[in-house]
């Protein structure tokens, strides 16, 4: 006997109501779930490494061999690569979007253009599968869900480019920044960078992932409010193992000592991905599909006047 | 005195000389012009305070770092540093701001003007009737910082090194080399020399000396070129010793340790053996580059042809003045011819705005002849339906007469037929 106690009546059998979510995690995992994820940062500050170590297996574009003498390219190229991995029997699609040549030039100006233009793409495309008469049963969805940025770790504030690109993208895709190769500095130098790069960002209104305006209720906004202090995580990635205390640890052997990639006293990767993968991944989904593409779509069909066939122009200004 | 010469046969003495030279330059002081340059964050300053443990950047006169700059600065710190009676004069260049915006083109030209700037006053000084003091303000040697990416030099690192190589001894230096680990290093090294010879930018050459033992060390050091370092000055307790390096979670990098980078390396070879060196190479090379361009730019510029190339019949600094008098004048006659131009402009200008103004009066008159033939016509049609119209009443009233007379004719008839 099963005893519910609901709004007080009491019934006496069991229905069942409970296995709604079984059903649905059973359902999720036949259909698996998709994840897009996009680096951004200029040449050298570990993002591939960043991306493999995250994920436990190379999934990142410059998984096949290491090219080293890889020409930087002349203007900031989109270059997407996916994989399914499972684990726990729940397939996932990952798509890691790469951005090189990402401030790399003399001249950057402008160079976050391709990636918006990506982004719009995206959302664009979605858009023209729903709007559809027939439409498909699973719309592939290749929206970007998290837009992870990559700081340089100066020591000093945030470069200029670092704050046009965040003030630009920060309102079509959640953009997580986190501060690359930490093990160039150490704890104190961390914090007081972390705290001017906080300053720095507030005082120029740019709202990165968790933002404040969609905490849904007090228990989100104590854990987002936690989130949010440490944030940018400083992060160590590799893909190497050593021996540590007897243990195989990730991480990167220098001739001073080890630094252990997922020892939270050393770097926050690990903090970085529980919160990536293991509590907010199915909220990045969701910010996106409920806010950002929302309001693509509000703007796209608000400028054609109502729901008229959209057609693809290649010239697609950004919405910013 | 003759005796004492022709006694000590063999001895003349001149072998002293490098001693009076040592200690005239010691009461002389020596002098030494550093540049450092690279983006912001990359510990250049702190490199600059561990090289000659000194704090020039300290929390009471913070360095360009600290001070967000917009545009290129080139800034000069002068620092009297005296060791074992030797004193000297260190100057530090810094340029805060270099590859630090979005768009960094040019960002090398202020540099460049410095370098030149200071050569030039060398040149003047040198030119000078007064010769007594010239203070040497060139630079002799940039430190060039490349960011520890790990993959290869940037576009902004090639560009600025290739414009640079033949003004001052470029030598580049990864910093922040605690971000790599050896084996990174290494390729990262190997990476960059790579790229430094396809694109033919010549950085500082260590000369080969006499001594075997010292071309021994100096290969080494070629080897190791760019130069990996870690800069601190912050004294951390090692295993008892006290050290001075960076505190990690995971352990200490030591910056004099030369296994962990090339700190030491740099420090010997800027100060200790090659300072004198670099300064050579600055007067013979660069700067004798700079002026032999500048004076043979200054004799072919407007100068007759009776004149050969290179022979000075004036002094330089006249010449320029002469030089700047032509550039005055010509900028005068500019002037004038512009002003021509625009009075030539404005005269066209109001001519044709008066042929305009003659041309809609003109066409104004005939409109209005239009109209008014319109008007005739118009007229004379009215005329003639007028004429017409009353025509037709006209007929009209004959046709009534005549059938009323007809009707009045018949009443006639029918009543003379009543009446019979």
């Amino acid at each position: 006997l099963y005893i519910l106690f609901c709004g007080g009546s009491t019934l006496l059998g069991y229905i069942g109501i409970d296995t709604i979510i079984e059903q649905m995690r059973k359902k999720t995992m036949k259909t698996g779930f998709e994840f897009n994820i996009m680096v951004v940062g200029h040449s050298g500050l570990g993002k591939s490494t960043l991306v493999n170590t995250l994920f436990k297996s190379q999934v990142s574009r410059k998984s096949a061999g290491w090219a080293r003498d890889e020409k930087i390219p002349k203007t900031v190229e989109i270059k997407s690569v996916s994989h399914v991995i499972e684990e726990g029997g729940v397939k996932m699609k990952l798509t890691v979007v790469d951005t090189p040549g990402f401030g790399d030039q003399i001249n950057n100006d402008n160079c976050w253009e391709p990636i918006s233009k990506y982004i719009n793409e995206q959302f664009e495309k979605f858009l023209k599968e729903e709007v559809n008469i027939t439409r498909k049963k699973r719309i592939p969805d290749t929206r970007v869900h998290c837009c992870i940025y990559f700081i340089s770790p100066t020591g000093h504030t945030l470069r200029q480019l670092d704050m046009e690109f965040m003030k630009r993208l920060s309102h079509s895709v959640n953009i997580i920044p986190v501060i690359a190769k930490a093990d160039t500095m150490t704890i104190e130098e961390r914090q007081e960078f972390k705290q001017r790069v906080r300053k720095e960002l507030e005082m120029s209104g740019i709202e990165f992932y968790p933002q404040k305006e969609f905490d849904d209720d007090m228990e989100d906004k104590s854990d987002n409010d936690k989130i949010r202090e440490t944030m940018p995580f400083a992060v160590v990635g590799s893909d190497k193992e050593y021996q540590v205390n007897n243990k195989r640890v990730l991480g990167r052997k220098t001739a001073w000592g080890i630094v252990e990639v997922e020892n939270p006293n050393h770097c926050e990767f690990a903090q970085l991905r529980d919160f990536l993968i293991r509590s907010h991944l199915q909220d990045l989904k969701e910010v996106t599909h409920n806010i950002h593409y929302e309001t693509y779509r509000a703007k796209r069909l608000n400028d054609n006047g109502g729901l008229h066939p959209i057609s693809t122009n290649g010239t697609h200004d950004s919405n910013l | 005195i003759f005796c004492l010469l022709e006694y000590c046969t063999g001895y003349v003495g001149f072998a002293n000389l490098p001693n009076q030279v040592y200690r005239k330059s010691v009461k002389r002081g020596f002098e030494f012009t550093l540049m450092v340059v690279g983006e912001s964050g990359l510990g250049k300053s702190t490199l600059i305070n561990s090289l000659f443990l000194t704090d020039l950047y300290s929390k009471d006169y913070p360095g360009p770092s600290q001070r967000i700059k917009k545009t290129v600065q080139v800034e000069q710190s002068k620092v009297l540093i005296k060791e074992g009676g030797v004193q000297l004069t260190l100057t530090i260049v810094d340029t805060p701001g270099f590859g630090d915006a979005v768009d960094n083109s040019n960002c090398w030209q202020p540099v460049i003007n410095y370098i030149d700037s200071k050569c030039e006053d060398f040149l003047n000084a040198e030119s000078r009737v007064n010769r007594r003091s010239m203070p040497d303000n060139r630079v002799h040697c940039c430190l060039y910082f490349i960011a520890p990416s790990g993959h290869g030099l940037k576009p902004l690192d090639i560009e600025f090194m290739k414009r640079l190589h033949d003004k001052v001894n470029v030598i580049p230096l990864i910093a922040k080399a605690d971000t790599l680990t050896p084996e990174e290093c290494q390729l990262f090294k190997k990476q960059i020399m790579k790229e430094i010879q396809e694109h033919k930018i010549k950085i500082y050459e260590f000369p080969d000396t006499e001594d075997d033992e010292d071309n021994k060390l100096i290969r080494k050091i070629k080897e190791k070129m760019p130069l990996a370092v870690v800069g601190s000055n912050v004294v951390i307790e090692v295993n008892g010793k006290k050290v001075r390096g960076r505190q990690y979670p995971w352990g200490v990098a030591e910056v004099e340790n030369g296994e962990h980078c090339d700190f030491t390396v740099l420090r010997n070879m800027l100060i200790r053996t090659h300072m004198q060196d670099l300064k050579d190479v600055t007067n013979n090379v660069h700067y004798e580059n700079y002026r032999s361009k500048k004076l043979a730019a200054v004799t072919c510029n407007g100068v007759d042809t009776t004149k050969t190339k290179g022979q000075l019949t004036k002094s330089p600094l006249a010449q320029m003045e002469e030089e700047r008098r032509e550039h005055v004048m010509k900028m005068k006659k500019m002037e004038a011819e512009m002003e021509q131009v625009f009075e030539m402009k404005v005269k066209e200008k109001k001519q044709k705005l008066k042929d305009s103004e003659a041309e809609l009066e003109r066409r104004h008159e005939q409109m209005k002849r239009n109209l008014e033939a319109q008007y005739k016509d118009l007229e004379e049609k009215r005329r003639v339906f007028e004429d017409e119209k009353n025509n037709w009443e006209a007929q009209q009233r004959i046709l009534e007469q005549q059938k009323l007379d007809a009707s009045k004719s018949v009443n006639k008839s029918v009543s003379q037929y009543l009446a019979f």
